[in-house]
């Protein structure tokens, strides 16, 4: 991509869940990339406001559910006067194709953004055979 | 309309719906600035003082520029998009790109007393409204 491209507005997409939630609020899906490389998969997530204490990563039966929440305690005793976007809480699911070691999931939060490392099981990664 | 929340469970949904309905507002809409530009804003009142918050996940503090001059606030910068160099793209939903943006506000801010904050991705500006903006009290004699 051209450095010198210019950034785009990317609106908040709103969560529309299979299961109901009994938190009164909006959730937000947040933008993510993956990628794969030979010995891993990664999952890079944007959840701006969430703090570390505030994300829970769950991965059961492949399914890789991400929730992070804000602390809009933040915003108390602000009034708002012009608003360009809403905040909430994010969400998002994944269902894994390829096998993950499930021990081996790393999370790291910078600036907002998530970044979880889920190694390969050992038998899915590509192994080279030599020929005698 | 203040924003206090006395029922911990409905309050984000209330704060929620008070940023949908000001969503409408044309604020900025007759300035040369306009809306549309990254990166979206929230202005917030808080007594005299304004307070702008931006979403800026994955931009670093040292590549975000803010300058403050009257009534004018520029924010540029850069976010960048890295992967390894091997790797296998899947899903591609983060943009990367260059942006400024340069919005007016209707007080006039003290330039010199401007705090930025930028932490997990949210940039806030404490924009206090210069001594000189604020209206005096007059007493009737």
């Amino acid at each position: 991509m051209a450095r010198s491209q210019s950034l785009e507005v990317q609106e908040k997409k709103e969560l529309v869940s299979k299961e109901e939630k009994t938190v009164p609020a909006r959730y937000y899906v947040p933008n993510s990339d993956i990628y794969e490389t030979e010995d891993a998969l990664t999952v890079v997530m944007e959840v701006p406001g969430v703090e570390k204490k505030d994300i829970d990563v769950h991965l059961e039966n492949d399914v890789l559910r991400v929730e992070g929440r804000i602390d809009f305690g933040k915003y108390e005793g602000l009034e708002p006067l012009y608003t360009e976007y809403n905040v909430g809480h994010f969400a998002r699911t994944f269902t894994l194709s390829s096998k993950i070691d499930q021990q081996q999931i790393s999370a790291q939060l910078k600036d907002g953004v998530i970044t979880l490392t889920l190694k390969k099981a050992h038998e899915a990664a590509p192994r080279r055979i030599a020929i005698d | 309309m203040a924003l206090l929340f006395s029922d911990p469970v409905d309050a984000l949904l209330q704060f929620q719906q008070a940023l949908d309905a000001f969503r409408t507002s044309g604020w900025l809409g007759s300035s040369p600035s306009g809306s549309g530009a990254y990166p979206p804003l929230n202005v917030f009142r808080k007594g005299d003082d304004l307070v702008v918050i931006a979403e800026v996940p994955g931009i670093r503090k040292s590549d975000l520029q803010i300058q403050v001059k009257g009534h004018t606030i520029r924010i540029a910068g850069r976010k960048s998009v890295e992967y390894g160099e091997t790797a296998g793209l899947h899903r591609r939903e983060r943009l990367a790109g260059n942006f400024d943006r340069a919005i007016t506000v209707p007080v006039e801010i003290d330039a010199d007393s401007v705090k930025a904050e930028c932490r997990d991705g949210v940039l806030a500006l404490y924009l206090p409204r210069a001594e000189r903006d604020k209206p005096k009290t007059i007493a009737i004699g």
